[in-house]
């Protein structure tokens, strides 16, 4: 009898727990779909962007079919020629001709003009073979270079702005090697974009530990007002505390009025527009990140023990070192990869105070889609940048724990 | 331990006081300069003078874009905090498997950076017709707002003693009641200051605004970014004054909440 | 009961307020700063009295791609002021309207130059040197080749951001005149040439990219001289009492720019209505009062008071100092030049 009431109890109670997570599940429904519409669907579709290629293939089918089955060096067979060249001059009727230039363009700068003004000057039937009369329209056409960049634009898919995005590209054999010195920038972006970041994050952690060391130490009622003070940046407009910063660092701006005046510098000296104003100006807005993860778990370290270690005959700086550091090294750490994390995807900022040669990799992904339509590039910088967000963030995650993020 | 002589702890206080300084004091520096009769960032002052806040009065332009920015700030607000709450109550009931990972999604828009996020709303808004309106733009910054709400509500909702509601559905109340009479009221504090926070965060949003609006979505963020990049005028510096003023506001808002929503858990006198 | 009726209201008022901005009005984008302010008092606000029609205006820094972008689909702007190679390259992608050029006069009306199947001239303009005269006491920079001295003249130096106008500044600096630089930047290693005079004093280059920018940076004292585009620096001078000074006889890129009409444009109509007030010659020859850009219109340049027309670039003493924008070489060019400056740029 007994045993039956409580398989039922059990039974109902286990109905109530289903219930229980039924409704949370349908109370969290609406935001994880708005967000699946609004926030995961473009970014994958972003995603799919740094591997799209159907610009030969809209706009000369015929041709992308053919060149995907020919293999092979130079210029190809003459009915492959024969198709690539009138279904050129046909869309260049059409006017979708621009379209190849441009995605023929990405293969190498030069070749939308190439194309455009062969699409412009093909005649209806050949002078002789179809690959002659387009090499006497330009040599070009007798190379290998521009064939085997047709033939990677008449693929499904394309790896060249992935590859591009650490400095790698493919040959006329299709083989993956290394882009000229020249133009091998992103790599070094992609380091100056952890460089930087790193720079901030450790900038922030010398200013904001004794700060936040300082505040918990502190009474409460003491420390509320004082945390406000920290608070009072992050509240306030971004673009706001980026304008206080180029009128403070200009060359005739206040820090060098002052320094001037004191007669602590003989000429101004450059303080802004170059690498000094985008670390200055980011330390500034990414240190109270740092400072509230910091106080938040030095205010749970009881006093107590670095008074016993004290006690114990320790001097001041070990029982720093053995007691108190390690016990706010979560700290440390949470306020670390977040600050390293909100680094990472700077763009305004660098963007306002910093020189050619100081922007990181959020600047370049808005270059590529704002002013040139290079939206292949743009999508793979900002695949390269997601990628390291996401494994920080899994790191954060590991080592912090989700709930403990708080931006505030 | 560390600054616990007179020696140390006064350099401890003097360091510390630098770091303020150079927290606050940028904000701050640009108030005076605001207020000068001249047309060059510099101190001394030529005189004092309102003219520059006169300008911002007269051209249209400012009027046009605060008025899109609280617009946009206003929906961004509301679909933030209706979906954050609900997803925070949701969570905080519900035990699932895969509820990290979910967790981890709806937070994301705070750590993904703000480009992914426009890069991906400036490609595919588009089909939906959500460029060229404020409502695209509303919708991206409520996606980058909800997790403050999250956030906020479920620290409040941590806080809640779930006896209280039980006893009130022991009392009769229905759970709409019970939710109206106790759960509410209690977190409304962690509401209102996330519905701040994704306010503020609608409001100082200037990279999905570069991406998504047309001329005629021009919010002010947009205007100040244009405006700081090809001149600083005392004018830029009026308008950036006044959002120092409504960041005060809110703070104090904001503290003002969480010290009742402290007081109403019991956590504080 | 009231509150929530309230609350309701207030939506309904947030989604029309939000929804309305959907139909948009003719969009017409220049470039911004002085010259936009002086466009908007001398046309902008005249046309849409005049005809009633509504404009919104946007401001642009130029770039092929910027065009691209804004011309998908429906396009979100109408009217745009485009530089020579922009209005080449847009036309033949196919993504600017042919123009109607009966209906604005026929094409000997105007400078040769000014006309194109795509667009036709709104000014004739100049990237020049400029420079602070209170902070050359005793002379400042007079070529190009002052520029790149930084021994002579120390300090940093503003320059447009891209290659056009800076190369061919770079191989004026070498002492080519300016009647030869097309021919020296043609020739094998001429750009390599001029690149490598740019990477001379790369240290000491502050790009700009509106034209706003240059005075500003003047001003403020961040440059001690810098390319600008020369109504810029007299506007400066005329409306904040600024003592810059143009280096007319260094050498200077003076060229045209073209009003454009995007394909599909939902307001066409509306804005070849624009184009047609704005390039009669009474109205084109108002400009120089407040910004020294020259008229494209032939009968235009001859309204244009002679106490401004010594400013404009063409004027009689500045032109021989000129030399005209090579459109061909820049369309032939541009794209693969871009991608080389951007990576020299992005380099430390």
């Amino acid at each position: 009898m007994a045993t039956t009431a409580v398989a039922e109890l059990r039974r109902a109670l286990r109905r109530a727990e289903r219930r229980k997570n039924l409704g949370g599940l349908v109370l969290a429904l609406p935001l994880t779909a708005f967000l699946v519409v609004f926030f995961l669907l473009p970014i994958l579709g972003m995603l799919a962007k740094a591997v799209d290629n159907h610009e030969l293939a809209t706009a000369m089918p015929r041709s992308a079919e053919v060149l995907r089955s020919w293999r092979g060096l130079g210029p190809p067979p003459e009915p492959v020629v024969a198709i690539v060249a009138s279904e050129l001059r046909e869309a260049h009727v059409r006017r979708q001709s621009a379209l190849v230039a441009q995605r023929l363009n990405r293969e190498q700068a030069g070749w939308r003009n190439l194309i455009l003004s062969t699409a412009r000057r093909l005649p209806e039937s050949p002078q002789g073979s179809w690959l002659e009369t387009l090499v006497a329209l330009d040599p070009q056409w007798g190379e290998p270079a521009i064939w085997a960049g047709l033939r990677r634009a008449a693929q499904p898919w394309t790896d060249i702005f992935l590859l591009a995005a650490v400095d790698l590209q493919r040959d006329d054999h299709d083989a993956i090697v290394r882009v000229p010195p020249d133009q091998a920038i992103y790599l070094d972006i992609l380091v100056r974009t952890f460089w930087i970041s790193g720079l901030v994050t450790l900038f922030c952690l010398i200013l904001g530990y004794p700060l936040a060391y300082l505040l918990a130490s502190l009474p409460e009622r003491w420390a509320n007002p004082l945390l406000i003070l920290v608070l009072l940046p992050f509240w306030t407009s971004l673009l706001v505390r980026t304008a206080a910063w180029i009128v403070l660092l200009q060359r005739e701006g206040v820090v060098n009025d002052f320094l001037l005046r004191a007669g602590l510098l003989a000429e101004p000296v450059a303080l802004v527009f170059n690498r000094t104003g985008v670390l200055v100006a980011m330390t500034h807005v990414l240190l109270p990140f740092m400072v509230l993860p910091l106080y938040s778990v030095m205010r749970g370290i009881p006093l107590s023990l670095t008074r016993a270690a004290l006690s114990l005959g320790a001097t001041p700086f070990s029982a720093f070192r053995k007691v108190y550091l390690p016990l706010s090294m979560p700290g440390v750490a949470a306020g670390c990869l977040l600050v390293f994390i909100l680094a990472l995807g700077y763009y305004i900022t660098p963007a306002l105070v910093g020189g050619a040669a100081d922007q990181m990799i959020s600047y370049f992904v808005a270059f590529f889609t704002l002013q040139t339509a290079n939206w292949g590039m743009a999508a793979a910088l900002a695949t390269l940048l997601l990628l390291a967000t996401l494994l920080l963030y899994w790191l954060y995650a590991r080592l912090v724990g989700i709930e403990r993020l708080r931006l505030g | 331990m560390l600054g616990s002589g007179i020696l140390g702890r006064t350099s401890l206080w003097l360091y510390c006081l630098l770091v303020f300084a150079f927290l606050v004091l940028p904000i701050f520096v640009i108030v005076p300069l605001s207020f000068s009769a001249g047309a060059f960032l510099h101190f001394p002052l030529p005189g004092l003078s309102l003219r520059w806040y006169e300008r911002l009065v007269e051209h249209e332009i400012w009027r046009v874009t605060l008025k899109n920015s609280l617009i946009v700030g206003a929906i961004a607000t509301v679909l933030a905090t209706g979906l954050g709450t609900l997803a925070a109550m949701g969570l905080a009931r519900a035990r699932f498997p895969g509820k990290g990972l979910l967790m981890a999604l709806m937070l994301a828009p705070m750590i993904v950076p703000v480009i992914i996020v426009a890069i991906g709303a400036y490609f595919f808004y588009r089909p939906l017709g959500l460029t060229g309106s404020l409502w695209g733009l509303a919708i991206a910054h409520a996606v980058l707002g909800a997790p403050f709400v999250l956030v906020t509500v479920s620290a409040t909702l941590g806080a809640l003693d779930p006896s209280l509601v039980r006893a009130a559905q022991g009392l009769g109340a229905s759970p709409w009641v019970a939710f109206r009479k106790v759960t509410l009221p209690i977190i409304a504090p962690g509401v209102v200051s996330g519905a701040l926070f994704a306010f503020v965060a609608s409001f100082d949003e200037v990279v999905v605004a570069l991406f998504l609006t047309g001329p005629a979505q021009r919010t002010l963020p947009r205007q100040m970014f244009d405006g700081i990049r090809e001149e600083i005028s005392p004018e830029i510096l009026a308008a950036a004054t006044v959002l120092v003023a409504l960041a005060v506001a809110l703070l104090v808002v904001a503290e003002l909440l969480r010290r009742r929503s402290a007081r109403l858990r019991g956590l504080a006198p | 009961m009231t509150s929530t009726r309230t609350l309701a209201a207030a939506a309904v008022a947030l989604v029309l307020a939000a929804g309305t901005a959907a139909a948009r009005d003719l969009t017409i984008t220049s470039w911004g700063g002085a010259y936009q302010a002086a466009q908007r008092q001398l046309y902008f606000e005249p046309f849409q009295k005049e005809t009633g029609i509504k404009l919104v205006e946007d401001t642009w820094d130029g770039g092929i791609g910027v065009l691209r972008t804004k011309a998908q689909g429906t396009p979100v702007w109408d009217l745009v002021q485009v530089e020579t190679d922009e209005l080449e390259m847009g036309c033949e992608e196919g993504i600017l309207e042919p123009l109607d050029w009966a209906a604005l006069g026929g094409k000997d009306k105007f400078l040769p130059a000014a006309v194109h199947e795509c667009g036709v001239g709104a000014i004739v303009w100049a990237t020049i040197l400029a420079y602070d005269g209170g902070k050359f006491p005793t002379g400042g920079p007079r070529s190009w080749a002052d520029f790149f001295d930084t021994q002579k003249f120390p300090g940093k130096r503003g320059l447009r951001k891209g290659p056009r106008q800076a190369l061919e500044f770079a191989t004026m600096a070498q002492g080519v005149p300016p009647a030869k630089v097309y021919e020296a930047l043609r020739a094998p290693g001429g750009v390599d040439k001029a690149f490598a005079k740019l990477d001379s004093i790369k240290k000491d280059l502050i790009f700009w990219e509106a034209g706003a920018q240059p005075p500003q940076l003047l001003a403020s004292g961040e440059v001690v001289m810098t390319s600008a585009y020369n109504g810029r620096i007299t506007a400066a001078n005329r409306q904040d009492k600024r003592n810059f000074k143009i280096a007319w006889d260094a050498g200077f890129v003076y060229q045209i720019d073209s009003w454009v009409i995007l394909k599909n444009s939902p307001k066409k109509a509306e804005a070849f209505k624009f184009v047609q007030y704005v390039t009669r010659p009474e109205n084109q020859a108002k400009l120089p009062a407040l910004i020294p850009y020259g008229p494209t219109h032939v009968d235009g340049g001859k309204l244009v008071p002679a106490e401004f027309a010594v400013e404009i670039p063409s004027s009689p003493q500045n032109l021989p100092h000129g030399l005209f924008f090579d459109a061909s070489f820049w369309v032939e060019n541009l794209e693969k030049l871009n991608e080389r400056f951007n990576a020299w740029a992005a380099q430390r």
